[in-house]
């Protein structure tokens, strides 16, 4: 891009300007601080230059929106033709509770529907089971049966909303009931759009919701994106996760690093069960973290994009270009939100809020101020969906696509970025896959470095937190936080206690007992899901089941 | 003591998120006391087994789903029942300020919530100690 006499001319001036006039400055006024360096310990330098580019190959590197390999973004019009997705994760209590707050959300002009589920849905257990003692619709909504799901989204038209679900080791289950509504309401499902997490590599690693061991648990995953390439092709069938990567305290590149070696593990499975790459690859998509550094994290958007197309053409063959755009979903980072001075957190998620939208989100999740210290409230949850509201038609950034590129210094950090996660795939790769990765530790023992690292920084006063180590006030403990309440628990028991004596226990017996044999052989599972769910069989009846035959995964300690 | 100060890091319930909870457990260790790391989704029966099984000073705990008030005292119902009441408990999480004082009086010493140092952590362990 560059005429070679021009780069050493200014690698000269360069050197020449940091040898006098930087070198007079700093003996009389010192810089703040010997390093500069971002998340991902990559220093920081004073000023970056075309020089810092040199290499650059703007067709090849960058290109155009919607066009290989995809830096500037996926789409050909990005938010000038339309803007992201407003979706505000959402759920607690039970099904009747949630109902309700989708509807709210709906109605303030949230484009999307997000559900949270409670630990014991998602960890496939009943909420009448001794271990889902005080967790039933804490961290989400308790889902038991088909029931509960029919609740959930009385009133939402399944065809005109697009549903995501933060589901993972029983997103098969899940995905049937929330199949088998849609029958009820008369949709079909090749109409239904949406998408379930059901990325259990990144439970192992980090979010801890795993149940079976990782070959049953990648089988359940591949007869997934079996059974939607032929029958919901319009669904979302896997959202790999750098969210949580990100929260357990990796560096930006190590969030894509293992996020991209997951996804490399996925279609690897889904190859060796017999799908071509192209039918089920156009379906992942891809979920990460916004944190506050603005422009490495736009960087690291940029970086996964390109990372990604390269991967799938080169390394799967892929020849849908569909099959190399990566999408993704963003939310902004929870642990970046202090318990101090809430309000705070305002001002941080609209920073990271930019961050995601110049960095080409398809779809977002603002956290709301008070999530520090609870669940959000409806008021702060509104001011969080504002946040992105004004982003989108206030802040002018959305005017242009992709409008950081070619500054030196993004261009050369989403290098780094690329470069530093390549090298981690290399690495992962030599350890046999991410899988195999996850089960030595490796990838978890990285994560949790750069977590002590960060919170010994701050211990130290190296990194400013405002309002937690720094700028500090006197404040009154928060009024008015959301409470579930206990009652929940014993509603629940008293639904499903209900079910089992109104049902076709017939039926369910023997759509478990065809689920079990199949569970046992090598047959698709979605379809045997599918019936259990139809009679109302119970999720932790049907996990139950699957735990039967496959087992249950035993956790890797790291400290 | 003329040994090392051992603690019990435990994770109660089905809360998978334990960063704090190993960022803890390293601190502790780091200043110079013996760790012991349960893992996820330890029911109370279990964090007091192996609390009685590694002789251990203290049990330290991590919540951060919503289950501390139902988890929380039920550890230490059993740690008391087991005669075991001379393990000075400690809690911590994402855990409203209304949930301490219920908590402290259910028989927790200490509740730290998110932005605690863990010097603090540290520093409160070695002076409650309730063995000598």
């Amino acid at each position: 891009m560059f005429d070679k006499e021009k780069i050493a001319q200014v690698k000269k001036a360069t050197d020449n300007w940091n040898d006098t006039v930087i070198a007079k400055t700093i003996a009389k006024f010192p810089e703040r601080k010997p390093e500069f360096k971002t998340s991902s310990d990559i220093e920081i330098k004073r000023v970056y230059t075309p020089a810092d580019v040199e290499d650059m190959d703007y067709e090849r590197d960058l290109s155009y929106p919607g066009e290989y390999p995809y830096t500037r973004g996926v789409q050909p019009t990005m938010y000038r033709g339309k803007s992201w997705t407003m979706r505000q994760y959402a759920g607690f209590a039970t099904a009747e509770e949630s109902n309700k707050r989708y509807k709210y959300l709906l109605e303030q002009g949230q484009t999307g529907l997000s559900v949270a589920f409670d630990l014991p849905t998602q960890i496939g257990y009943d909420s009448d089971h001794p271990l889902s003692e005080g967790e039933v619709g804490k961290v989400g909504v308790a889902i038991d049966s088909l029931k509960d799901m029919e609740v959930l989204f009385d009133g939402i038209p399944l065809d005109k909303v697009s549903t995501s679900m933060t589901i993972n080791a029983p997103a098969s289950v899940l995905l049937a009931m929330y199949i088998a509504v849609a029958e009820k309401q008369g949709v079909t499902p090749e109409k239904l759009s949406g998408t379930i997490q059901n990325d259990i590599l990144k439970e192992y690693i980090a979010r801890g919701t795993y149940i079976f061991p990782v070959e049953p648990s990648m089988r359940l995953i591949t007869n997934i994106f079996e059974y939607c390439s032929k029958n919901v092709p319009k669904w979302n069938t896997i959202s790999i996760s750098g969210y949580h990567i990100r929260e357990a305290g990796s560096s930006a590149a190590q969030e894509v690093a293992f996020t991209l070696a997951d996804g490399i593990a996925y279609v690897e499975a889904a190859i060796k069960a017999g799908l071509d790459v192209d039918e089920f690859a156009p379906r992942l998509s891809f979920f990460f973290n916004a944190h506050n550094d603005l422009l490495e994290e736009v960087a690291k958007f940029r970086a996964a994009r390109r990372l990604w197309a390269k991967i799938m053409k080169d390394r799967f063959k892929a020849k849908s270009t569909k099959s190399m755009m990566l999408r993704f979903h963003t939310q902004t980072g929870g642990s970046t939100l202090t318990a101090q001075q809430p309000d705070n957190n305002i001002v941080r998620v609209a920073i990271q809020t930019l961050a995601a939208v110049l960095g080409g989100t398809q779809s977002l999740h603002t956290n709301s101020k008070d999530e520090a210290l609870a669940l959000p409230t409806e008021d702060s949850v509104r001011i969080a969906l504002r946040t992105q509201q004004i982003v989108e038609n206030e802040s002018g950034v959305t005017e242009t696509i992709d409008p950081l590129a070619g500054s030196y210094y993004v261009e050369n950090l989403t290098n780094n970025i690329e470069n530093m996660a390549s090298e981690y795939i290399r690495k992962i790769d030599e350890l046999g896959g991410a899988a195999r990765a996850i089960e030595k530790g490796y990838v978890q023992q990285e994560i949790q470095d750069s977590a002590y690292r960060y919170q010994m920084e701050i211990e130290k006063g190296e990194r400013v937190i405002v309002g937690m180590n720094k700028f500090k006030v006197e404040e009154a403990a928060p009024k008015g936080l959301l409470r579930v309440d206990p009652i929940v628990g014993e509603l629940q028991a008293r639904k499903l206690a209900d079910l089992r004596s109104t049902r076709d226990n017939a039926k369910v017996d023997a759509a478990l007992e065809a689920l079990k044999k199949a569970a046992q052989g090598e047959e698709n599972l979605m379809p045997f899901i599918l019936d259990a769910v139809r009679v109302y069989g119970t999720l932790g009846e049907i996990c139950g089941v699957l735990r039967e035959v496959f087992g249950e995964y035993q956790q890797t300690v790291i400290l | 003591m003329d040994r090392p100060i051992r603690v019990v890091v435990a994770k109660p319930g089905l809360d998978g998120h334990d960063r704090g909870a190993k960022v803890v457990a390293r601190a502790l260790r780091d200043a110079g006391m013996e760790v012991i790391y349960t893992g996820l989704r330890q029911t109370p029966e279990q964090i007091v087994e192996t609390a009685i099984q590694e002789d251990a000073d203290v049990v330290a705990m991590s919540i951060l789903s919503g289950a501390h008030n139902h988890l929380f005292p039920k550890v230490v119902k059993l740690l008391n029942e087991k005669g075991a009441d001379d393990i000075l408990i400690v809690g911590g999480g994402v855990i409203p300020e209304d949930d301490i004082p219920g908590l402290i009086e259910a028989g927790i010493a200490a509740i730290f919530t998110p932005g605690t140092p863990t010097s603090v952590t540290i520093d409160f362990i070695k002076n409650n100690l309730k063995r000598n």
